[in-house]
Order: structure tokens, then C-alpha cells, then sequence
């Protein structure tokens, strides 16, 4: 087996040497009833490199590909190009083949890159510190819920209606056994703007919340100013949570830091990691320095060794699992590093112009594709100031829609009833996504498809 | 050349430490490197964009337009600068990497190729299931080859690494011990036990208890069967245990648990040890988590990132989380809120994270394990065990392996610092001693229970003369140590691209961005 470099020989001679006269002698712990007697049955034995290829290549040909469709998917997770030197980078053995870094002097490629990605992220979100990164946008957010519980001592949390219903469904999950409570705002069928959402948080802030949760940009696409959200959440000794799932975005509306957050999360997927079919994502997590040691997950801080040269390690560490144990800030392990590095290669290749010029041409697309939907009859744009992502309503049901021009080959968008199906009301409304990879020809195809899909459906109706 | 600010004193380039007798700092093939944010500035840029098309921008006042402080470089300056980082870290691509729990074994070059096709990487989570049926089978495939080497009825796909996945088990156990109504308050974790089992158990609301480990290193069943009770919710066991030793006592433990109305979580951080050859559903597990990142050999990354599915036996199926894929009339289906109640899967305790699960990691573990096969994976474990058992032997008489007397250990070979007693030498300098002869080091002062600890855990994918090697090494630096050499322990590592590192400084005085340097001037106000 090409994995495996002992031979029979240098078995036998091992297992003399260990003084076994058989490798079962080393398997004596195991009881008798559960001891097997050969391979386990109902799985194919070992197969060559090539046979193993073509069987999952023909599992990776059963899928439509984003690359080779008019693709308008977002819904927390967007497709943009990534440089051809990023994913080179990642699979240097010695980045791709080496462990969290807890032998400092032999991990200062990993360090450094890991304190590079701390200040960017803490820069584009326009925070004090940020940390080496979570599992995903979702645990992040679940994770900032907790940590504001700890710095304000209150288990009420408001999450705005706004915020993806994945993430705040993973928050529940976590808060029906930590004692949180969440008071969730119901989005409205017509996916309005944000306006009436937040007047309803306002309102509900009091001396007993922990803290505010908004997403920005929205999960329908919406973009609003969260300054007035801070400002009444501070006044009432309660932390704003700024949720993001495209940080793309970033490079061009104001950054939560600017508006008053305390701790910003967000999805980096969009940068260096691709859709990966949802995972591996990339979690960010940004606070403010005053909250640093309530934070989750691995912080990696500069320091000097013993010949007093700049250096990098793990640190604070007395807030984690296996220094504190049942007392820890969270149970954390493993974080997302490679994804954190492909991120930090991205963002490093396009420099803060390449960023800006990213997200112009992003919303620069967006506009285009709705001014474009907005004019095919009977569909109506409900995301009047938006990034690169906005919902419309469509006189039939959005998932029969995004069926239909699947099989014309588009890839249409996201159905907010898929997001949502406990709202009623959302059944028609598509949320579209549209990043730089979008060509004028996309944009033209999608609109075909969908005054087709229209006419079809209406047609059967 | 950046407009963010001249590098700081403490640069390398500029000091003047004894170990970088150069002007430069560097020597020869050990280059230094600078932070980005001394190379780089913000009107640099290694993309180039289409030009951005006439509209009417929709941001208005919101528009970003303070700086916002982010360096680029040109594409050569970022190969180059990524490319003198990783030179910087050990990988087991360079060698030996026996980090004792963690399994740092070969990763497969095949597993990266087709985890990058288009139709497994460039797949969106919300695509319509018609269009991503070929990813759900992949889904379905794999978890057929875990319930089957585990011979565990039903498996959650979704947790993102090994604490999530244990997280995934204990609040299926909470949901089930709910469902009934029973409201139990502990849970019991050995003293040996990762430090995430006791994180997640404490994290689920539970009070979490300490149990024994008796002379030989395993599970007290007395002191556990003891504590049995109405109140105990689960008992958490890592089975092969930390020490590197398989618990004999595991299914009269899950039948004492089983009996008291509690469930038997098992972390299977070490399932390398016997996949292929026990299954742990035999043993009365209930629930387990799988390193995808361990024993299915998907990359460590530096840190993650990891992926984690649950087994999960037939009294805790039911609560298993949102979304998993089944499949019906050769049409795979993905489980969502949308159609959980319709298909019958009402009692999920809910979703853990978007979307559904680590598919890159998927794909890599899946094609390991179609390559090694059923027949492979139980040489697998049997190689992990003859290796590790090798480097005990091989070690045993020169170093102090507390539990050596008792049997044959399974996938890691454990010793403590008896034979460095009066030496002046710590289980640290050990290791640092092992980085300067070109090996990662062992885990370290873990598990707890084990004073100074060294775990060694060399797994299957090294040959029998890279072992041979290192023992000769490890006795090397056992007689060194013995010889009184303790300046060469002391000063380890000599030869990294750095000596040892101020923790205690990092610690105290917290520098976990990049800041520009002050100026002269306002140094001087």
C-alpha cells in the first residue's frame, strides 16, 4: 500500500524486537468479543491511485459547477476570483502539513502570518484586535453572544432580524443550554428594509440585554448605518455585535468599528477559501483591546527571544481549553489556519487599493444585474441600498423558479423560503448575488431565464 | 519603500543579537522576513481588475472613506514573502513529527488534487439538490464507510473539528436525557482526558466530575462504577486513553453507565489506533467523534481547519443535528429545517453551524479511505501500534515509561521525566534538544496525570529505519542528558530560526496587532 512504507520483512523483525510473536499479541487489551477477525465487511479493499481519481471524478461531474454557469448565488457564502498564487502558497508542505503552533521556534512561518492576519482583520474591520480565526461566520457569532454575556453579566441578547437565519439557528442550538436568551426579530414577507427592524431593537434595549446582534450587510442585502444602534446599546451598558458574511463589502461601505461595535464576526470564505460547498469556511472575530482577554479562540502576540529578536507565539492562553479546562472561555481547539492563511494571501496580493477596486467592481455588477431584473415585468426589487447582493419578488415560487433556469443552466440565486421556511410570505422572493466574476453575458442570461421561467410558470399556473 | 511606517527596533534586519553575525540577518538559506506591513504599502496592488463599469451606486453616505490600512504587494513580493515564511515552520513533509494525540501522519497529494475538481470546490451550499446530487452522494458515501467502521447506526456530518464534534455529542445526550424528562446535572471526565472534554461538558451546562485512573494507567472502574448515579448524565472516555492504552474495561463500563441511565461519550481523538480492527459500537459507545484531520489524514494546516463527524448509536440517532443527507430511490436528499418534520427528523436538537459540514475535508478523507481500503485501514492501525510499541521498546530502558510494565501500549509510546530526576534537564529542554537535531518534538507535560509526560505518537506512515533514526537520537540526547551536558539542553534550540521565546512577555504585555513605529518627534513630546 503505497501509504504505508513497512515491509513484511521489517514487521517481522519489529514485532521480535518488541518481543511479540504476533501483531494480535499487541491488541491484548482489547476484549475478545470485539475483536475482529479480518477487514471489515461491507467496504471495497484498498485501490490504486488512478481507480480512486475516476470514481470521484465522476461524483465531482454529477455537479454544476459555479465556473462554468451564469452564477448569482450568495446567502453567506459568494464566489470571487482567487489568484492562482494563493492556493499555490497553502500546499507548501510546510504550511499545509504542520500542526497549531505550539513549538513557537520551529512555527514562526505560521505565527507571523497568523499576527499579519490578526491586523488585517482587525483593520478591515476597524477594531483594536482580532484572533487567529473560528470554524466559521456562524460558531463566531454563537461565540460573540458568549463573550458579551461574560463582559456584561445579562443572557439577553436581541438579534435582529436581519441576521442570517443559519447563523442565528446555530446561536439557539448553543443558548438553549447555556442559559442565553434570544429574542429574535421575525423578518417581514416583504424583506424590507432594515428601517423598522432596528426601531425595534431600539425599543427593546434595556438594562438587562447583553447585547445586540445586527448582520452588515443584511441577509437580505440591505445596507443601513448602525451608529444610532451602538449609541442607544452603550447607553444602556449593552454591546453592539456586528455581523458579516462578505467582507468584500468592507472595501467599500464604513467598517462596524467605525460605527460603534464591540465585537465584530464575520464569514471570510470570500476571500482566498472559495465555496468549498460550505466548508472549510473561516471564522473572524474582532473585539475591542479593553475585552481582549474575554475572547475566544487562539491569539498570537509578538514577543522576543531569548537572543532578543522579534518573534511570535500563542499567547493568553490561560483562557483556553487545555490550560483551563471546564473553566475555559470556550471549548476551541482546532481553528480554520489554512483558511486564514489563503484569506491573508488574498488580501495581501490585492493591498487596500486592490480591495477598494474589488468591491467597486462588485457593486458596480450588483447594480447592473438588478437594474436589469427590475425591468423584466412583474418582478419587483425590495433592496433599494445594497451591496452585492439583493432580494426581489417574483410573481411565482422562488424555488420552482431556480429549478427551472437550473436546467437552463443558470444559477439563479437563493430562495428566501429555503433560508426561512417558518415566514410566510417569503415564497417568492429570490435573494441574488452578484460578484466581479459575473460577465455582462451572465448578467444577459440570467435575465433571459428568468423572463422565461416567468412566462412558463405563469403559463401553468 | 512603506508609506505604513519604517520597520521597528526590534526587526531583525537591524539587530545586532549573536546569532545573526550578518549584516543582513540572514544566513545563507535561513532568510529573515518582515511583517507586510513593513513591505508593503496601500497603493501597491498584485491583482489586476477589469475596470469598473458606469452605475449608480447605491451606498451613498455609507461609502468607506477613511483609510483603511491594508499593505499589498506586487504577485512576485507575495510569492516570495509567503514562500521565506513557510521555511520558517516544520511540517511532517521535512520529517518525524511524533506529536503524541494528534496523529501527524502522511498527507496524501491525491486527497489535495481531487478535493480541488471544480464540481467538489467550486459548488455553492444552496444550490438546488438537483444540481450538487454528485456532493450529496459523496456525503452519503462517507458516512457509510464511518458507520460501518464503527458499526454505529447514524452519523452527524456537520461539526467543524474534534471539540465541535464532541460539543454535536454531548447535546445529542442532553436532547435525549430532555426528551424523557430527565434532568441529570454531571458529567464524568478522567483525569487523563483532553482538556475540550471537560471545556464542552462544562460549555453544555453540565457540572463536570474528575474520575481516577488506577496504577495502570486506565480508568478506575470501581471509583467509577462507585459514582454512578441518577444525577450523572454521561460519562466521557478517550478510548485508546491518553497514555496510549487501550481500556479493557470498556464495555462493562458502558454496561455499568448504560445501566445507571447514563450514555457512554467516547472521544475518538485516538481512533487511528484501531480503525479497522474494533469497533467501538461493540464496545457500547453511543457517541464519537472522528478526527477527519487524524486518522483520515485531511491536513493539520497549522491549526485546522479540522472536521469532526459524530457516530452515534440508535438511542441517540434521533437527536442528531441539522442537515444530513439520506437517500432515497437513488436521489440524495439534504435534510434541512425545511423538511426535517416531513422526514421524520423532528427530534434534531438543530442546526450547529451554516450549511453542511467540512465537504473539502470530505473529499480528502473519503479518497483515503477508498485508497487503503478495509484491508488497508486495519494495517493502518496495526503499523501505528507496531511503531509506536517499536519506539517504546526501543526507548524504554534509557528514558521511564510509567506504564511499560503493564502490556504492550497502543498508537503512542508514553514516558515521563523519572530519568531526567537531578539531571538539571526538564521534559522542555528534552524537547527543545529534539528541534536542534531536526525533529518536531513530542507532545509535552500531557496528559496531566504523568509527571513531565512526553507522548510519542510516530504513526504508520514512518518507516522502519526513519524509526530507527530517531531512537538512536532520543538515546543520544537521554545520555547527554544523563552525562551532565546540560548546557546543551539549557541553550536549545540553538539552530531554529529562533531560540527560545518570551512567553511570559507576550502574555503580560499583549501585542497582538501591528502598530506603525512612533516617530522620532513624537517619541520626543
Amino acid at each position: 500500500m503505497r501509504y504505508l512504507p513497512l515491509t513484511p520483512d521489517d514487521r517481522a523483525a519489529m514485532l521480535n524486537a518488541v518481543g511479540a510473536a504476533s501483531i494480535d499479541d499487541l491488541f491484548v487489551d482489547v476484549p475478545a468479543e470485539a475483536r475482529l477477525d479480518g477487514p471489515i465487511a461491507g467496504l471495497p479493499l484498498h485501490s490504486p491511485e488512478m481507480l480512486v481519481e475516476r470514481e470521484l471524478r465522476r461524483l465531482a461531474a454529477r455537479n454544476m459547477a459555479a465556473g462554468d454557469h451564469p452564477f448569482f448565488l450568495g446567502a453567506g457564502a459568494y464566489r470571487h476570483h482567487v489568484p492562482a498564487s494563493v492556493d499555490h502558497l497553502i500546499q507548501r508542505g510546510e504550511f499545509l502539513t504542520s500542526y497549531t503552533p505550539y513549538q513557537p521556534e520551529i512555527a514562526q512561518g505560521t505565527l507571523q502570518y497568523l499576527f499579519e492576519f490578526q491586523t488585517q482583520v482587525a483593520r478591515l474591520f476597524a477594531m483594536d484586535v482580532a484572533n487567529a480565526s473560528m470554524y466559521d461566520g456562524s460558531t463566531a457569532m454563537t461565540e460573540a453572544i458568549f463573550m458579551a454575556r461574560r463582559i456584561t453579566k445579562r443572557a439577553k441578547t436581541l438579534v435582529s432580524a436581519g441576521v442570517h437565519p443559519h447563523y442565528v439557528r446555530s446561536a439557539r442550538t448553543l443558548a438553549r443550554f447555556t442559559g442565553d436568551r434570544l429574542e429574535v426579530g421575525a423578518p417581514r414577507p416583504d424583506a424590507a428594509p432594515p428601517a423598522d427592524d432596528h426601531a425595534d431593537l431600539l425599543a427593546r434595549i434595556d438594562q438587562e440585554t447583553s447585547a445586540v446582534v445586527v448582520q452588515y450587510p443584511d441577509a437580505f442585502g440591505h445596507v443601513a448605518d448602525l451608529s444610532e444602534l451602538a449609541a442607544a446599546a452603550h447607553a444602556k451598558g449593552a454591546l453592539l455585535i456586528v455581523v458579516v458574511t462578505e467582507v468584500v463589502a468592507l472595501g467599500a461601505i464604513r467598517a462596524p468599528g467605525e460605527m460603534g461595535a464591540d465585537i465584530v464576526v464575520g464569514e471570510g470564505q470570500s476571500l482566498g477559501v472559495g465555496l468549498q460547498f460550505g466548508g472549510p469556511h473561516l471564522g473572524l472575530f474582532a473585539a475591542r483591546e479593553r475585552h481582549v482577554r474575554q475572547m475566544p479562540g487562539r491569539l498570537c502576540g509578538e514577543t522576543v527571544d531569548a537572543e532578543g529578536r522579534r518573534g511570535y507565539v500563542l499567547t493568553l492562553s490561560t483562557r483556553e481549553q487545555h490550560i483551563r479546562r471546564e473553566k475555559a472561555t470556550s471549548n476551541i481547539c482546532t481553528n480554520s489556519g489554512l483558511m486564514s492563511l489563503a484569506f491573508s494571501i488574498h488580501l495581501t496580493l490585492l493591498g487596500e487599493k486592490g480591495l477598494r477596486h474589488l468591491a467597486a467592481l462588485n457593486h458596480a455588477r450588483a447594480c447592473q444585474t438588478a437594474d436589469r431584473l427590475a425591468a423584466i415585468a412583474g418582478v419587483e426589487l425590495l433592496t433599494p441600498r445594497f451591496f452585492n447582493e439583493f432580494a426581489i419578488r417574483i410573481p411565482v415560487p422562488a424555488r420552482q423558479a431556480l429549478r427551472d433556469m437550473a436546467e437552463m443552466g443558470v444559477l439563479g440565486g437563493v430562495s428566501a423560503a429555503r433560508l426561512w421556511p417558518e415566514v410566510p410570505g417569503l415564497a417568492n422572493v429570490l435573494l441574488v448575488a452578484a460578484t466581479e466574476c459575473v460577465a455582462p453575458s451572465d448578467i444577459d442570461a440570467l435575465a433571459r431565464a428568468l423572463t422565461e421561467t416567468l412566462a412558463t410558470e405563469y403559463a401553468g399556473a | 519603500m512603506s508609506i505604513l511606517g519604517t520597520p521597528r527596533p526590534t526587526t531583525p534586519a537591524t539587530s545586532a543579537g549573536p546569532a545573526a553575525p550578518t549584516f543582513s540577518g540572514n544566513r545563507a538559506l535561513m532568510l529573515e522576513e518582515p511583517l507586510v506591513f513593513e513591505l508593503g504599502d496601500s497603493s501597491t496592488s498584485g491583482v489586476d481588475l477589469e475596470a469598473v463599469p458606469a452605475h449608480a451606486s447605491r451606498l451613498a453616505e455609507l461609502e468607506r472613506s477613511a483609510p483603511i490600512g491594508l499593505p499589498g504587494l506586487s504577485e512576485g513580493e507575495t510569492v516570495r514573502h509567503y514562500t521565506r515564511l513557510s521555511r520558517q515552520n516544520y511540517g511532517i513533509d521535512l520529517g518525524l513529527f511524533p506529536l503524541g494525540s494528534c496523529t501527524m501522519k502522511h498527507n496524501p497529494r491525491l486527497n489535495e488534487k481531487l478535493a480541488r475538481l471544480p464540481g467538489f470546490a467550486d459548488i455553492h451550499p444552496l444550490q438546488p439538490q438537483d444540481t450538487v446530487q454528485g456532493a450529496l452522494e459523496l456525503i452519503h458515501r462517507l458516512a457509510h464507510w464511518l458507520t460501518t467502521l464503527t458499526a454505529m447506526p447514524a452519523v452527524a456530518m456537520a461539526p467543524k473539528a474534534g471539540a465541535h464534534g464532541e460539543l454535536c455529542g454531548m447535546l445529542a445526550i442532553r436532547a435525549a436525557h430532555e426528551a424523557r424528562g430527565d434532568a441529570r446535572q454531571v458529567v464524568l471526565v478522567p483525569e487523563s482526558a483532553h482538556g475540550t472534554n471537560p471545556a464542552t461538558a462544562a460549555f453544555c451546562g453540565y457540572a463536570v466530575e474528575s474520575i481516577p485512573a488506577d496504577a495502570r494507567g486506565r480508568v478506575d472502574l470501581a471509583a467509577l462504577a462507585a459514582r454512578l448515579g441518577p444525577d450523572v448524565a454521561a460519562v466521557m472516555i478517550t478510548n485508546p486513553n491518553t497514555c496510549g492504552l487501550f481500556e479493557p474495561d470498556m464495555r462493562r463500563i458502558a454496561d455499568a453507565v448504560h445501566a445507571a441511565g447514563g450514555y457512554v461519550y467516547c472521544d475518538g481523538a485516538n481512533f487511528n489506533a484501531i480503525v479497522g480492527r474494533v469497533r467501538p459500537g461493540d464496545l457500547g459507545v453511543d457517541a464519537m467523534h472522528i478526527n477527519l484531520h487524524k486518522t483520515f489524514s485531511t491536513p493539520h494546516g497549522g491549526g485546522g481547519p479540522g472536521s469532526g463527524p459524530v457516530v452515534f448509536s440508535a438511542a441517540l440517532a434521533p437527536f442528531a443535528p441539522l442537515p444530513f443527507v439520506v437517500e432515497k430511490d437513488g436521489r440524495f436528499h439534504l435534510v434541512e429545517e425545511e423538511t426535517a418534520d416531513a422526514e421524520d427528523h423532528g427530534r434534531s436538537f438543530g442546526r450547529m453551524a451554516a450549511f453542511h459540514g467540512q465537504m473539502g475535508m470530505f473529499v480528502r478523507a473519503l479518497a483515503y479511505m477508498m485508497s487503503h481500503g478495509a484491508d488497508g485501514l486495519r494495517q493502518v492501525a496495526e503499523d501505528a501500534v507496531l511503531n509506536a510499541n517499536y519506539v517504546l521498546r526501543g526507548l524504554a530502558d534509557v528514558m521511564t515509561a510509567p506504564f511499560a510494565a503493564s502490556g504492550p501500549c497502543m498508537h503512542e509510546a508514553l514516558f515521563d521525566d523519572r530519568f531526567l530526576e537531578g539531571t538539571g534537564v526538564t521534559t522542555l529542554d528534552f524537547a527543545k534538544a529534539l528541534v536542534d537535531e531536526g525533529y518536531h518534538p513530542m507532545t509535552m507535560y500531557f496528559p496531566l496525570v504523568v509527571h513531565g509526560a512526553m507522548l510519542v505518537e510516530p504513526t504508520e506512515t514512518e518507516s522502519k529505519a526513519r524509526l530507527d533514526a530517531f531512537i538512536a537520537t532520543m538515546r543520544d540526547l537521554a545520555a547527554a542528558a544523563k552525562a551532565g551536558d546540560v548546557a546543551r539542553f539549557r541553550a536549545a534550540p540553538r539552530f531554529a530560526p529562533r531560540a527560545r521565546l518570551d512567553e511570559t512577555r507576550a502574555a503580560r504585555q499583549p501585542v497582538l496587532a501591528w502598530t506603525p513605529p512612533r516617530s522620532p518627534q513624537s517619541e520626543a513630546a
